[in-house]
C-alpha cells in the first residue's frame, strides 16, 4: 500500500519551525517562554516525521472513527435533581464576590 | 490473626464481613504502613485522612446487622485522576493543585458502596500523559521493586502503592496502556476493560474515546472482583454500555483447553528485550501445556497505532483540556497583563501545566488546525478504523490475543525523560486495544535478569474480559510469578 507520491517522508520536510509554534501556543492559550518555543518545535519535528509513515495507508473511501464501539444513545427522563449546593463549587474559585465567580473585567 | 499485609481483598473482605478484624484495625494497618514506606516511594499524593471514620461507618452497619458489600473494609487506593467528593483531586497537575470536588467519581461511589475504603489518591504522569511518572508536578514514583527504576505510568503512583502493600488494590485508568504498563513494571494484574464497561463520570477527561479505568490487583480473583463492582451502565456517562455485567469473580475457570490464543506475528516482529521474549514464550508454552490452541494472526496495521493513537489523543486532550482557563477552578496567573483575558488565560495555562501536557496540546491543536486536519486527524481516525477491522477479523480466528505488554521491562529514572518520541514508541504494544475499544489485560508472568518484573497482555473481543480472567488464572497457577518473589521494600 505504500504510495511514493504522497509519502512526505521521503521529502525533505522540517515540519515547524517556530513561528508556526508560536501560533499553535496562541490556538493554544499557552504562554511559553522562547526556550519552551525552540524545543516544542524541535521535539514535536521529530515526532510528526516519525507520524508522516501513516501517509502509507491507503485509507481512500475509509469513514473516520471517532468511537471504537457501537454505542446508541439513549434518552432519559428529564426531571430536576438536587444534587451538589453551589457553594461547593464555588468553594474552588479563584477569585468570587459572594455568590458568584469574580473574573477580570472583559468590556473596556 | 490474618497477615494483612499479604492477604487478597477478597479475603480481607470476608474476615472483615465476619467481624474477625475490624474495618478500622485494616485501615490503621495499611495507614501505617503508608507512614513508614511512601516517604521513600512517593506513590501517594494525599492520603485520606477520613479513611479511619469511613472504616468504622463499615464496622457500624456490620454492627448493627446491615448487609455490607463484598470489599468491606478494603483498603484501596485512587489514582488522582478520579474526582473524590471533600478529597483533593489534583491530577499531578499545577493547575489543580488544590481543587477540592464537589462529588465522586462512579467508580469511586461504586467501591464505596461495596464497603472499600479510599485509603488515599496515587500520583500519575500529569493528566495521565506519560508512561514513567516522570510527569507529576508532585516529583516522580519509584518502582518498589528497585527504587533507581521507574514504575511505569501513567498509573504509576496505583501501581507502587500496590505493589508496596501499601493497598491491596488500586484503580488506575488507562488511555493508551496507563493501566497496563505499570502493572507489567511492578507485577501486577491490570485490566483496562472494554471502552464503555466502566462509567468515566468524575473523572478527569485526557482522551475521551480512548479513557477506561480499571483495577490493578495482587491476583486475578481481586482484579475481577474489583472489575464487577465499578462495571455497569451510569446514566451520568451515555458511553457507558448497557450491557449485563457477569459475576466476574465467581466464573472464573482454568479451563483453557481447546481455547484459541491468537499469536500476532507483527508483535513479535518487534524489536524487544530477550528477557521479555523469553517470558513471554514461557506463558504461551504454559497454556499449551494445559490444551490451548496455538494460532498465527495477522495485524499487519498495528505497526501503526503509535501515531493513530499520539494524534488522536492529543486531539481530543487539546479539546478536553481547554477547560483549565483558571476562571471557576484551578490556578490562576497574577502574572497576567490587566484586563487582558486572553493573557490570563495564556498565562494561566503556561503556569499551570507541565511541560509534556503542554507539548500534547500543541501536537493536538496543531493536528486538528485549519489545513492540517486532513492529513493528521482525519487520516488517523481513518486508519484507527482499519486497526479495528484487523481485530474483528482476528478474532474470528481465535479467542482471546497474547502479547508482550511492553519491549522492555522497567527502565531506570531520567533514562528517557528527554526524549518524548522514544517514550512515545515504547507505547507500541498497548495502544491498539484503545483505539479498538478492547478489553487488554497484563498479567504477571517472570522476571528479567535484573529482578524486574515482566507481565504478559492478553487481549478479547469488546465485552469478553471473561476470557482474560480465565486465561489469567492459568499463568497466574502455572508461572507462579505473583507469588515467587516480593519487592525490596517488603
Amino acid at each position: 500500500m505504500a504510495n511514493s507520491k504522497t509519502d512526505p517522508s521521503s521529502s525533505a520536510s522540517p515540519r515547524l519551525d517556530k513561528s508556526t509554534v508560536a501560533k499553535v501556543a496562541e490556538l493554544s492559550r499557552l504562554k511559553l517562554s522562547d526556550a519552551e518555543l525552540e524545543s516544542i518545535a524541535q521535539q514535536l519535528s521529530m515526532v510528526l516525521a516519525n507520524f508522516e509513515q501513516l501517509a502509507q495507508v491507503n485509507t481512500q473511501g475509509v469513514e473516520p472513527m471517532v468511537t471504537p464501539t457501537d454505542l446508541t444513545l439513549r434518552l432519559r427522563e428529564d426531571r430536576v435533581e438536587r444534587r451538589e449546593p453551589a457553594e461547593a463549587f464555588l468553594e474552588n474559585a479563584p477569585d468570587r464576590s459572594g455568590n458568584l465567580f469574580k473574573v477580570p473585567p472583559v468590556v473596556g | 490473626m490474618m497477615d494483612l499485609t499479604f492477604a487478597t481483598c477478597s479475603e480481607v473482605g470476608r474476615a472483615v464481613r465476619d467481624r474477625k478484624v475490624s474495618a478500622v484495625e485494616v485501615t490503621r494497618h495499611f495507614l501505617k504502613r503508608i507512614g513508614e514506606l511512601d516517604p521513600k516511594i512517593g506513590a501517594f499524593t494525599t492520603v485520606n485522612s477520613r479513611a479511619e471514620a469511613q472504616a468504622a461507618d463499615v464496622d457500624a452497619r456490620l454492627a448493627r446487622g446491615e448487609a455490607v458489600g463484598p470489599l468491606a473494609g478494603v483498603p484501596i487506593a485512587i489514582k488522582d485522576l478520579l474526582c473524590t467528593k471533600g478529597l483533593r483531586t489534583t491530577a499531578s497537575s499545577k493547575i489543580l493543585a488544590n481543587f477540592i470536588p464537589p462529588y465522586s467519581a462512579t467508580v469511586v461511589r461504586r467501591l464505596e458502596e461495596a464497603g472499600a475504603i479510599c485509603i488515599g489518591k496515587t500520583s500519575l504522569d500529569e493528566f495521565g500523559m506519560g508512561s514513567s511518572n516522570e510527569n507529576s508536578a508532585f516529583g516522580s514514583v519509584k518502582n518498589p521493586w528497585n527504587p533507581e527504576y521507574v514504575p511505569g505510568g501513567s498509573s504509576g503512583g496505583s501501581a507502587a502503592s500496590v505493589a508496596a502493600r501499601m493497598a491491596l488494590a488500586s484503580i488506575g485508568t488507562d488511555t493508551g496502556g496507563s493501566i497496563r504498563q505499570p502493572s507489567s513494571f511492578c507485577g501486577l494484574f491490570g485490566i483496562k476493560p472494554t471502552y464503555g464497561r466502566v462509567s468515566r463520570y468524575g473523572i478527569i477527561a485526557f482522551a475521551s474515546s480512548l479513557d477506561q479505568a480499571g483495577p490493578m490487583a495482587l491476583s486475578t480473583e481481586d482484579a475481577a472482583l474489583i472489575l464487577e463492582v465499578i462495571s455497569g451502565r451510569c446514566e451520568r456517562d451515555s458511553t457507558s454500555a448497557d450491557v449485563s455485567v457477569p459475576q466476574f469473580s465467581q466464573q472464573i475457570s482454568d479451563q483453557v483447553k481447546g481455547l484459541r490464543i491468537g499469536l500476532p506475528k507483527q508483535y513479535f516482529a518487534e524489536k524487544m528485550d530477550a528477557d521479555v521474549e523469553r517470558v513471554t514464550r514461557e506463558s504461551i508454552e504454559a497454556l499449551k501445556k494445559r490444551g490451548a490452541i496455538l494460532v498465527d494472526v495477522e495485524l499487519p496495521l498495528v505497526k501503526y497505532a503509535v501515531p493513530v493513537y499520539y494524534l488522536v489523543a492529543t486531539s481530543e486532550a487539546s479539546s478536553n483540556l481547554a477547560r483549565y482557563d483558571g476562571m471557576r477552578f484551578g490556578h490562576r496567573s497574577k502574572n497576567a497583563t490587566k484586563g487582558d483575558l486572553d493573557d490570563l488565560y495564556s498565562s494561566s495555562r503556561g503556569e499551570g501545566f507541565g511541560p509534556e501536557v503542554k507539548r500534547r496540546i500543541m501536537l493536538g491543536t496543531y493536528a486538528l488546525s485549519s489545513g492540517y486536519y486532513d492529513a493528521y486527524y482525519q487520516k488517523a481516525s481513518q486508519v484507527r478504523r482499519l486497526i479495528r477491522d484487523e481485530f474483528t477479523r482476528a478474532f474470528t480466528q481465535c479467542d482471546v490475543i497474547l502479547s508482550p505488554v511492553c519491549t522492555s521491562p522497567a527502565f531506570k529514572i531520567g533514562e528517557r525523560i528527554n526524549d518524548p518520541l522514544a517514550m512515545y514508541l515504547n507505547d507500541i504494544f498497548t495502544t491498539s486495544t484503545n483505539l479498538a475499544g478492547l478489553p487488554g489485560m497484563s498479567v504477571p508472568a517472570g522476571f528479567s535478569k535484573e529482578g524486574l518484573p515482566i507481565g504478559v497482555q492478553l487481549m478479547a473481543p469488546h465485552f469478553e474480559e471473561s476470557r482474560l480472567f480465565n486465561v489469567s488464572s492459568v499463568l497466574e497457577k502455572d508461572l507462579g510469578a505473583a507469588k515467587s518473589r516480593r519487592p525490596h521494600v517488603i
